[in-house]
């Protein structure tokens, strides 16, 4: 049962991910990737972390997709049929394909630590004990880059003579 | 904690965020619009965060830094997609493109 949930998520992600990269057309692209993403959280609810699947949904299939079809809204020219891959798209599927090929042989050769048959249920509380104690510096760190990549985006994306 | 047994071996996991990350290779390296390739770009990082979550609850049951990371890689590509689609934006306002092989002024 748990399988066959497994299955159903990794073709949920696997299809989205390939209409992110085939599909012509930009708008579609972004509905397959939410799926994507989405498929991306049913994947962590198997792994039993709950929190980042809540976590993955609000913010990635939320607030990342809104952000890049606003995006795509305000860079729109008109949608040639041609102009979505480049000349080097076969050599992108060879040098895919090789990664793949690669991280394959790297896993089959692996030899694991221990028993690699059972998983842990971490629950959120122990997970934000460690957040706010042991990487709470970490944690403090990226809520300044979250600030000085806020402003940046603004000032950047500012047009120019404008004040602020 | 509490430990069940897995019904899902753990290579099927990495398969899957290997297959996956393939994919968001290919399309960085194929697309030519900027934002296409930010899509791809956000591929490969989940890719990257199923894997570590993954090896976290099977191989490392008391650290669990796997799932610590994958809340980082989050956040920051939250910070990262902003950013980039403000130089996208900037980039598309002064050429009238978004295409990254007609941003060529740098070339040689």
């Amino acid at each position: 049962m748990t399988l066959l949930f497994f299955y159903l998520m990794a073709a949920t992600v696997l299809t989205g991910g390939l209409g992110v990269v085939l599909i012509r057309s930009t708008i579609y692209a972004a509905l397959f990737l939410i799926m994507s993403l989405v498929g991306v959280a049913g994947i962590y609810i198997l792994l039993s972390v709950e929190f980042l699947a809540l976590v993955q949904i609000l913010i990635y299939a939320g607030a990342v997709t809104v952000l890049l079809v606003f995006a795509l809204m305000l860079t729109r020219v008109e949608d040639l049929k041609e102009r979505f891959d480049g000349e080097q798209k076969p050599l992108g599927a060879i040098a895919a394909l090789a990664l793949l090929g690669a991280f394959i042989a790297m896993w089959s050769q692996t030899e694991w630590p221990r028993d690699v048959d059972q998983i842990t249920v971490v629950p959120f509380a122990t997970i934000s004990d460690a957040l706010f104690g042991r990487w709470a510096v970490p944690f403090e760190v990226a809520s300044g880059v979250l600030l000085v990549s806020l402003v940046g985006a603004i000032i950047i994306a500012m047009r120019e003579g404008e004040e602020a | 904690m509490e430990v069940v047994s897995a019904d899902v071996p753990l290579e099927h996991y990495l398969v899957l965020s290997g297959m996956l990350f393939a994919i968001g290779t290919y399309g960085v390296l194929a697309r030519r619009n900027a934002v296409l390739i930010i899509m791809s770009v956000e591929l490969m990082l989940n890719a990257v965060s199923i894997n570590m979550v993954a090896f976290a609850v099977y191989t490392a049951p008391s650290l669990f830094t796997g799932i610590i990371f994958a809340i980082f890689i989050i956040a920051v590509a939250a910070a990262e997609v902003g950013l980039a689609l403000a130089i996208v934006l900037r980039v598309f306002r002064n050429r009238g493109t978004a295409n990254v092989d007609e941003i060529n002024t740098l070339r040689w």
